[in-house]
């Protein structure tokens, strides 16, 4: 069991490590004004000018309209597939409602997948669709966290930066050159890279095994640095070629980590408030270690109802025991636990395990942290929503102590305040409207692999999935119906869009704000207390939204597991 | 305050200007990301790292006998047994159903079945069953969870020590080897915690029983 508390020792400390590195390197990609030779001929090639500063709307609209032109190309590319290269198995091109969810799935960064990676995609697909999708989405999140801290670092004007510039270095000085690395790593360790589809073995008990290969490390690496989470096979990075060692999977936990733990240097940086940095990252990592506790209670205390059936859950020397159901070995418990919180605190949605298959409150832990979907985050747009929530908090604190809310030493008004309520309710809204359409809907039910409460914690899971745009899934949903393509495609754009053009246009009208120096009547918003008070702002109005869905799925499935109750 | 040319714009101007850069930035980081860094790191991990490139494979071309990474499905008695798979396949009688196909490399599946689905007891406690048959275990004894459940991938290369020793007995009668020299073998071929703390010790099931396959004779194997 030590060896269980090492393992996660070991992560979050080398996470803190790497959060000055990244961050700094960060800061300067973000703030430099050298551009260098292979960017200036982009600038040229997309006809813009990288010194123009753009407006709040101007950035937004840049934002939308290319991650809507990819998206097109995303999609068209998959409806012709089967006219495509690299594919020995000639794979069919995808149908109009599975192509569109798809496409909508991976530029949002949301990497839902209602396919499964090895009968659906070819290997050209899955680099020039799905690499790059993932690749740009995780751009776009960058560049409009990027757009976002210089909003609240200005004062006095409308430039928050350029977007085509945030973009094009995000990708050519992070993203590709972190990730060609970490692939290269990945291959080390046994992950395959080729452009091979498939190769036949004779089992030593003599029969025929098909085995799926092709360019696994290069989408695993952006995965994870991008926060995507969509697999190249079903079963995702559970599968041993997707994720073939334990230290493969300490670094995909790691490279989740990368981008949304150093974000939180860089708008230290960038603000000059280093404190204020270190308090938001302080504030991801208590409601981290907190949500990871318990699944990893959950988890190695297994399930009761196998027990009765024979299976031997206990730890000892020889074996890891706990709940194994959904679960590699090589993993165990404490891997395995940590990967669930890791990927939906990140909202990557990468799995190692079925989270179909964790203890009820074991499955209680995910769907919580996409439901705060700032605990960490994905890359970008989760700092983004803790600073709507640190907003949120000071003007709480505003009207209990009668004072005007001031944060960043600009003062809040009503417009911004309209603005976080937009991208704070915008979430719930989308998970819960979606969930009762869902289960008012009359065919979703022949989708439903779980009966009982556990059928509709599979159907809170995928909108609360969706809208987070997180990507991992109760898996033994049957998604790929028109019904759940075209409404889990929408949740996930409705997710992505509504919290982050909000965001944007808060930013922008802090931009054109006075500074305000700070006085007596100034709340400190880089203290121990206020870290303390957001993170109770979060629980409350973001836990409590949900705490009714909860009850209805995972805590009810919790207490007739207990009472001994199947279905 | 920048110039506010943009902002004089109207909508549709605003857009109009956006559409080159739009458009161009979509098909040149296709390109950039989706062709040029994937066959950029293919032909880097060829050079580098061929074997593990090319999915780990195990035997020579034309006579592949596996992947060291992927599991395999064992049902004989002189072979150590894997854990259940989930995995499913095309029925060879009509390919648009399809049938239960345990380590199925092409396509990876799980069971999902929830924590308080009845029928994942039922197939626990018939597995269960099985497995104490098998191997000579009393009716109420317990049995290591990970030769009960189905992994995650179904495709799952390692069994837990506790497994594997609890087969050793069985396997060693059907190879007609001395139990002790086999158990001696299967330590050999564990796989410890990776640098030390990472992961669980377990045994890859399809590398052990190859290594037993090695030691022709039985006598090689007592030494």
């Amino acid at each position: 069991m030590s060896f269980d508390y090492a393992q996660f020792a070991i992560v979050v400390t080398a996470m803190l490590l790497m959060v000055g590195v990244a961050g700094t390197w960060l800061t300067r990609v973000l703030s430099s004004s050298h551009h260098g030779g292979p960017e200036r001929l982009t600038y040229r090639l997309l006809g813009i000018a990288p010194d123009e500063g753009m407006t709040w709307k101007r950035y937004g609209l840049a934002l939308l309209l290319s991650n809507a032109a990819m998206m097109l190309l995303g999609y068209l590319l998959l409806r012709i597939q089967d006219l495509l290269p690299f594919d020995s198995l000639q794979r069919p091109a995808q149908s109009a409602d599975l192509a569109f969810n798809t496409a909508a799935s991976f530029v949002t960064n949301t990497n839902w997948q209602s396919y499964s990676g090895e009968s659906s995609l070819s290997n050209f697909s899955q680099m020039a669709v799905i690499t790059f999708l993932m690749t740009a989405s995780a751009a776009a999140g960058i560049a409009g966290c990027a757009a976002f801290i210089r909003g609240l670092s200005r004062k006095c004007t409308n430039d928050l930066g350029n977007y085509w510039v945030d973009f094009t270095r995000t990708i050519y000085r992070v993203l590709l050159p972190a990730c060609l690395v970490l692939a290269l790593v990945y291959v080390w360790q046994g992950m395959p890279q080729t452009l091979t589809s498939s190769v036949t073995a004779t089992t030593l008990e003599g029969a025929k095994q098909q085995i799926l290969i092709g360019p696994v490390a290069s989408l695993e690496a952006i995965k994870h640095i991008g926060t995507n989470g969509g697999g190249f096979f079903g079963m995702n990075a559970a599968h041993p070629f997707e994720n073939p060692t334990p230290l493969t999977n300490m670094l995909h936990m790691l490279a989740m980590f990368l981008i949304p733990s150093a974000l939180t240097f860089t708008f230290g940086s960038m603000l000059m408030r280093r404190r204020q940095g270190w308090a938001f990252l302080a504030a991801f990592l208590v409601m981290f270690v907190g949500f990871l506790a318990v699944v990893y209670h959950a988890e190695q205390q297994g399930n009761p109802l196998l027990a009765q059936a024979g299976a031997d859950q206990q730890w000892s020397a020889l074996q890891s025991g706990g709940n194994l159901e959904g679960k590699e070995m090589r993993f165990g418990m404490a891997q395995t636990s940590m990967f669930v919180a890791v990927t939906t605190a990140a909202t990557t949605g990468s799995v190692n395990a079925m989270h179909d298959s964790l203890t009820p409150m074991g499955g209680l832990v995910p769907l919580a942290l996409m439901m705060m979907n700032d605990v960490f985050g994905g890359v970008g747009v989760g700092f983004i929503n803790l600073v709507g929530y640190a907003i949120l908090t000071v003007f709480l604190i505003g009207m209990m102590i009668g004072r005007t809310p001031e944060f960043l030493g600009k003062k809040i008004d009503a417009r911004e305040m309209k603005l976080v309520m937009l991208a704070v309710l915008a979430h719930p809204f989308c998970i819960l409207g979606f969930t009762a359409l869902a289960a008012v809907w009359p065919a979703t039910v022949a989708s439903l692999n779980n009966s009982g409460p556990h059928g509709f914690s599979e159907l809170l899971y995928a909108y609360t999935s969706g809208t987070a745009n997180n990507g991992s899934a109760f898996a033994g949903l049957n998604a790929n119906t028109p019904f759940f393509n075209i409404t889990i495609g929408l949740a996930m754009l409705f997710g992505r869009y509504f919290t982050l053009l909000p965001m944007l246009a808060v930013a922008g009208s802090l931009a054109m704000k006075k500074s305000v120096p700070e006085g007596p009547g100034t709340l400190p918003t880089a203290t121990p207390l206020f870290t303390g008070l957001l993170i109770f702002v979060i629980l409350v109005v973001g836990g409590l939204t949900f705490l009714p869905a909860l009850a209805l799925g995972p805590i009810i499935e919790h207490l007739l597991m207990s009472a001994g109750q199947w279905f | 305050m920048i110039d506010n040319h943009s902002n004089a714009l109207t909508p549709v101007e605003n857009t109009r200007q956006l559409i080159r850069p739009v458009l161009v930035s979509a098909a040149l980081f296709m390109l950039l990301t989706g062709l040029a860094y994937p066959l950029a790191t293919t032909a880097l991990a060829r050079l580098l790292f061929p074997a593990q490139a090319g999915g780990s494979l195990i035997g020579h071309d034309g006579a592949w006998s596996g992947s060291a990474v992927i599991g395999q499905d064992f049902k004989q008695p002189q072979y150590f047994h894997a854990r259940p798979s989930a995995t499913t396949g095309p029925d060879p009688a009509n390919p648009s159903q399809s049938v239960d196909q345990p380590y199925n490399a092409a396509l990876s599946g799980a069971s999902n079945l929830g924590p308080t689905s009845k029928k994942l007891f039922d197939q626990v406690s018939a597995r269960a069953i099985a497995y104490r048959q098998e191997n000579g275990l009393a009716a109420t004894a317990m049995v290591p969870v990970d030769a009960v459940t189905a992994s995650a991938s179904g495709l799952d290369p390692d069994i837990s020590l506790a497994n594997a020793q609890l087969q050793v007995e069985r396997v060693a009668r059907a190879r007609g080897w001395p139990a002790q020299s086999l158990q001696a073998r299967v330590d050999e071929q564990a796989t410890p915690r990776q640098l030390g703390v990472l992961g669980e010790p377990r045994v890859n099931v399809l590398k052990l029983n190859l290594a037993l396959d090695a030691l022709a004779a039985p006598s090689a194997a007592v030494k």
